[in-house]
């Protein structure tokens, strides 16, 4: 998942990009299988890397990036770069000092049966409301892009 | 060689599949047996094809290559591997080369959960179907890659009126197979399941094939998913993507010799395995016809005969087709194969009419012959059916198939609540 996520931002060639952006979903697909979540794992590879990266490679194969290719890459921000990263960093180094007592010590150990069931029983039992707001979210999108794309409405 | 044959026998008695019972030796033996079963279904296929095509358009196909044309595929397949590697001039290699393998790579990696048998998977996930329908949508990404590293028109528009094809089609497909998960959540210990030995084991346990529930909804969800898999695979009547006459062979034009094998390869696995799906979602997948109406000893024996039946039906052909051949000095050598042919055949029916063999074939053979069953219609439809314009195809999938599907995932929900003892 690192080398995918290093060479999204390292390839010059925008397709390059994309294809490392799905070999880092399909990794974080794995990550989820470690932590005894199927589902979403499944989820994850339909809908992500499926999906999404498809139309993102279609918009970057419809764009022109010929002129992207040969400009020359520039660094001129790496101070604030540094800087940032080593900030993220202790914040990270921070989190796991002081948040070890909070997860247990060994590997989880939950059995991988009931993961759909239970999405299930959560999603549409407790958090009913909030996916439906979710949804509501999806068709504004949806109905924005119509119109954006439409020559008369 | 005693312990050899006792470790056998220790397995063939279990009840689980390798996966779950964790056995790396016997996943391995699975992986291979599938990955050899499918190259000799794609070899099969091809000669099928042209064959039954050809039938259809009153002609006959290829006959000279081997005794009615048999060893064509064959012929086609060396061909393949001795052909130049041309790569265009500004392609793309890293893309140009990875384009056919993620396609073969989506299409073979499905065959992990199919279920030939309760126990004859390579491994049976909770999320089987689901995983089944992620993995084969990474195939997107291969057709897209591939017209876009041949850095030429035809494959590029190719390309993309594929993918958005496929995209839009997976929403249909998924619909459908949702409508078949509600209904296994019927079945008498109440829960549903997305595994897909579960989801046979739930068909068997609710005495009807889902494409018979809740009459007609079972079989408006079963056509909604057998429309969608041919729209999905790019095949007739949905192939202007790859049709020759409309694009010149679309998004694999720039593409020779083994490359293009590849994207053949995976084309046919491909069909293979969404027909496994519906074969495992509806059409009761490894049972075989009435379990329940004709049941008991005597027909369970009578239809475990079918293996062996089919067999020798198809050598009987072979001896047929023999006694038909012209009688002429230079065809000797296409009469003695094609008798070789049916011998061979005969003798795999006798193989397969034995007792300890005929017990343990059974779910093998009902699932293969259902999946051969889906193959036919496929090469059918590509004989029968005009190509869709593409702008017919995009607005069957979302204008017809999707409310469809949506209908369908509702009334089935609603009956299901209204009536759980039907």
């Amino acid at each position: 998942m690192l080398i995918g996520g290093v060479l999204v931002i390292t390839r010059k060639n925008a397709v390059h990009s994309a294809l490392a952006l799905i070999i880092t979903l399909l990794a974080q697909a794995a990550i989820y299988l470690m932590l005894y979540a199927p589902f979403v794992a499944g989820v994850q590879i339909i809908l992500y890397a499926g999906g999404i990266m498809v139309l993102f490679l279609f918009v970057i194969m419809l764009v022109n990036i010929d002129r992207a290719l040969k400009e020359r890459q520039f660094n001129s921000q790496w101070l604030a770069g540094i800087i940032a990263a080593t900030v993220l960093g202790g914040l990270f180094i921070g989190v796991y000092s002081k948040g070890r007592d909070i997860f247990p010590d060994r590997a989880l150990t939950v059995i991988e049966d009931g993961n759909t069931q239970k999405i299930a029983t959560l999603l549409y039992g407790q958090y009913m409301f909030t996916f439906e707001i979710a949804s509501l979210l999806l068709l504004v999108a949806i109905i924005g892009a119509v119109v954006m794309a439409k020559k008369r409405i | 060689m005693n312990a050899i044959l006792q470790y056998i026998e220790s397995y063939l008695s279990s009840d689980k599949t390798p996966g779950a019972a964790g056995n790396l030796f016997w996943m391995l033996v699975y992986i291979l047996l599938v990955f050899v079963g499918l190259s000799v279904s794609v070899i099969a296929m091809n000669w099928l094809e042209r064959k039954i095509l050809a039938h259809m358009q009153v002609r006959l196909g290829p006959m000279r290559v081997g005794p009615h044309g048999l060893l064509q595929p064959f012929a086609d397949a060396l061909k393949l591997l001795l052909k130049e590697d041309i790569m265009p001039a500004e392609a793309d290699a890293v893309i140009f080369w990875c384009a056919p393998f993620m396609v073969v790579l989506a299409a073979f990696i499905v065959f992990i959960v199919v279920p030939f048998g309760p126990t004859h998977a390579v491994t049976d996930m909770n999320i089987g179907i689901l995983f089944m329908l992620g993995v084969s949508s990474l195939s997107v990404l291969g057709i897209v890659m591939a017209g876009w590293a041949s850095n030429s028109h035809y494959p590029l528009i190719g390309a993309l009126r594929s993918g958005a094809q496929m995209v839009s089609y997976e929403v249909a497909m998924g619909l459908a197979v949702v409508s078949a998960i509600l209904m296994t959540s019927l079945n008498p210990s109440g829960t549903g399941t997305l595994s897909m030995i579960g989801i046979v084991q739930a068909q068997q346990a609710q005495h009807t094939w889902f494409v018979f529930k809740f009459f007609p909804l079972g079989l408006i969800a079963f056509f909604i998913f057998a429309v969608a898999m041919v729209a999905e695979t790019n095949r007739a009547p949905f192939d202007l993507a790859e049709a020759e006459s409309e694009l010149t062979a679309g998004f694999h034009t720039e593409y020779s010799g083994f490359r293009w094998s590849l994207f053949f390869l995976a084309e046919y696995s491909a069909m293979i395995a969404v027909s496994s799906i519906a074969v495992t979602l509806w059409l009761g997948g490894w049972l075989r016809p009435f379990p329940n109406m004709l049941s008991g000893a005597t027909w369970d024996q009578i239809f475990s005969l079918a293996p062996g039946a089919a067999f020798l039906f198809l050598a009987a052909m072979c001896f047929f087709n023999v006694l038909r051949m012209p009688k002429l000095p230079y065809f000797r050598i296409q009469t003695i194969g094609l008798a070789g042919f049916g011998v061979v055949l005969g003798l795999i029916g006798l193989v397969l009419l034995l007792p300890p063999v005929r017990v343990r074939i059974q779910d093998i053979f009902w699932f293969s012959a259902k999946v051969a069953a889906f193959m036919y219609l496929y090469i059918w439809y590509r004989g029968t059916f005009p190509r869709y314009r593409f702008d017919q195809l995009m607005r069957m999938g979302w204008k017809v198939l999707l409310p469809m599907g949506l209908g369908v995932v509702l009334l089935t929900a609603g009956v299901a609540l209204a009536l759980p003892n039907l």
